[in-house]
């Protein structure tokens, strides 16, 4: 692996903040993720994963503002100006997109454009195509050669999200980010789809990100787990530890929502009771206070701390001791 | 694609037998006959006589009909009734003259209007972008021989750049560009904001869809998005709007050969027209009818050839 950190650090984000304008999106994201490691970022729906995931692309939103360090392989993708995110854009990273339907040219044939992202290969067209077919017959295509030749529509769901999944591996990237890769899948699908992540995650040498807001997909997949709420980190930890040993009440309320975690019949599915705060401004003190059964006074004026509950795991609320 | 073809092309033709019935209908089923009317008042019974029986006027009007589509189909349109020449001949030797005028009056329009278009995406609210904004409306207002009308004064008359009439001396292929390039200004020059502005939204809208992001993510150069992932997309809304307005780029282009006096399709029409010489007329009609619907045809074949989306619904329906 090149490029990496003697740690094995592949991933190294520090204090990164986005804003749309007034909406402040993500507000001081810490995280790492090394080689052969796959980390999850889990969250209710607008807490800020996508906004996240773009940033960890060097690919924000026209008129998103950026602060903070994104360092891939000891490269900053935030400090970088276009020219030298775009040579790291499809090298050092790529991306699974959520839709595949919508994430690819429809006027292309996916063999196009397979070979189009392999620009920066020195191999002839032929040997990229090659490369492609192989590659899609590595996620599980029938028929690679005839896929190189269809169009995007011609696929179904599941062949589509194959077909991005190998258009990422392509580039044999240092950090590798899905972005919901089975949110647009039925539950067949969807299982397969996990199933096939896990077995080319040992194949893998570089780091994968897996952004979900299914806690059943962080529990196939992930070694390490960072949960996120209202555009802030609020707990991390090893995939156990949040699942068995959840500290911060948002953690803890949302592994208690979990379907799978409910033993026996119930009526109703337990809910988290509220909604996700405004973020023009976040409120001050803690974002969850409003939501949180345990909330005191101080909940809503302070900021809470980072607290470390063991090597590896911490939540920032003023409830956790360590 | 084969079946795709086949449908459009089908309903092209009965496009076509539809114009036909339409055409002879008001022609030969309005009150007074074309005899009377193209020899005019004082003409004598024997020579009306003799008019009837070589345009097939004494025969049943269903006989009529079915001559009239038996001749086309087989390339016979009827006769001159002045000169008694073929009309097929005439207008054979008068449209290459238009089409090229046609031809490269949109053909520059369209190159010099894709291009301003994709810049004003590059430079988005540039100075060319709001310059093109202001001129494509006040443009396209502007009939086509008004400006032929002031080209012609400017350039030819008081400035005595470019000839002002004719199409050139024949063989003089430098003389023949010279004469083409006032009309064929006046003809393209409404039409490059248009089709700029036209080319900008589309563009707009494609880089705005989520594929593009895709290339972006896999570090393609913004060159090779805009010119191979979205203008195929942005360039279809274009071609759609560009064939329909072929018909009238013709049309413009019957007044602007007027002006030029050059040879034409549009000189043949209106002195067939002032002379009476139905024949003619009816064989140009039916004639620009069939070209055009050729291409407005041909033009939804390149679209699905572009969009494989576009025949896979007609292919599903
Ligand atoms: N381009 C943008 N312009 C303005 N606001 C945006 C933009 N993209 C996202 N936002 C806002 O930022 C917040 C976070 O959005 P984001 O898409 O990152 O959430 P998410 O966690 O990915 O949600 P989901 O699970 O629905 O995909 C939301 O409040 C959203 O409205
Ligand atoms: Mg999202």
């Amino acid at each position: 692996m090149t490029g990496a950190q003697d740690d094995g650090t592949v991933l190294r984000v520090e204090g990164l903040s986005v804003s749309y304008g007034a909406v402040q999106a993500l507000r001081g994201a810490s995280l790492i993720a090394r080689r052969s490691e796959v980390i999850g970022i889990v969250g209710e729906s607008g807490c800020g994963k996508s906004t996240l995931a773009s940033a960890l692309i060097g690919l924000p939103a026209p008129g998103a503002r950026m602060r903070g360090q994104v360092e891939i392989g000891g490269r900053d993708i935030v400090a970088a100006p276009e020219r030298a995110r775009r040579a790291m854009r499809g090298a050092a990273v790529a991306m699974i997109f959520q839709d595949p339907m919508t994430s690819f040219n429809p006027v292309l044939t996916l063999g196009q454009q397979l070979t189009d992202f392999q620009h920066r290969s020195a191999l002839p067209r032929r040997a990229r195509r090659a490369r492609a077919a192989a590659m899609l017959a590595r996620v599980g295509l029938p028929d690679p050669e005839l896929a190189l030749d269809r169009h995007i529509h011609e696929l179904s769901g599941g062949m589509r999200q194959r077909a991005a999944i190998a258009a990422a591996l392509l580039m044999q990237p240092q950090l590798l980010v899905a972005d919901e890769p089975t949110t647009a899948l039925d539950v067949t699908m969807e299982a397969q789809i996990i199933h096939l992540l896990r077995e080319l995650r040992h194949e893998h040498q570089g780091a994968i990100v897996v952004i979900t807001h299914h806690l059943g997909v962080i529990g196939e997949l992930c070694d390490r787990v960072y949960v996120m709420y209202a555009g802030e980190i609020v707990e991390e930890g090893t995939t156990d530890e949040i699942y068995h040993d959840p500290r911060h009440p948002y953690t803890q309320a949302l592994i208690a929502c979990d379907p799978a975690h409910i033993a026996g019949t119930v009526d109703r599915l337990p809910t988290i009771p509220d909604r996700v705060p405004d973020l023009d401004p976040p409120p001050p003190g803690c974002s969850f206070a409003p939501r949180c059964p345990v909330a005191m006074a101080r909940c809503r004026t302070d900021a809470p701390p980072r607290v470390t509950v063991g090597p590896g795991h911490a939540a920032a609320c003023h409830r956790v001791t360590p | 694609m084969l079946r795709y073809t086949a449908k459009r092309t089908g309903l092209a033709v009965l496009n076509l037998l539809i114009v036909m019935v339409a055409m002879y209908a008001m022609v030969f089923l309005v009150p007074g006959d074309p005899a009377s009317v193209a020899l005019g008042p004082r003409a004598t019974p024997a020579l009306k006589a003799e008019l009837v029986t070589r345009m097939g006027l004494d025969q049943p009007i269903w006989r009529q009909v079915w001559n009239f589509f038996a001749n086309a189909v087989q390339g016979n349109l009827g006769y001159d009734v002045w000169s008694g020449r073929p009309v097929l001949d005439q207008i054979l030797e008068a449209f290459p003259n238009t089409l090229i005028l046609g031809g490269v009056a949109l053909g520059w329009a369209l190159v010099l209007g894709v291009a301003l278009g994709c810049l004003a995406v590059v430079w988005r609210g540039g100075v060319l972008d709001t310059l093109l904004g202001l001129l494509s409306v006040s443009m396209i207002a502007v009939p086509s021989f008004v400006i032929a009308i002031y080209a012609l004064l400017v350039f030819a008359v008081w400035l005595n750049w470019l000839p002002a009439i004719g199409a050139g001396t024949a063989g003089d292929i430098g003389s023949q560009v010279r004469a083409l390039i006032l009309p064929s200004f006046a003809i393209g020059i409404t039409w490059v904001g248009y089709l700029a502005r036209l080319v900008r939204a589309s563009m707009l809208e494609v880089m705005g869809e989520a594929h593009i992001r895709t290339a972006r993510a896999f570090g393609l150069s913004e060159f090779r998005i805009v010119t191979r992932y979205a203008l195929r997309l942005a360039i279809i809304p274009t071609l759609a709007v560009l064939a329909v307005g072929f018909g009238s780029i013709l049309s413009a282009a019957v007044f602007v050969e007027t002006v030029f006096s050059r040879p034409g399709i549009g000189t043949l029409i209106i002195s067939a027209v002032a002379k009476r010489n139905y024949p003619l007329v009816m064989g140009t009609t039916l004639f620009m009818t069939a070209f055009y619907l050729f291409i407005v045809t041909a033009a939804d074949l390149v679209i699905a050839r572009l969009d494989p989306r576009v025949r896979d619904v007609f292919r599903g329906g």
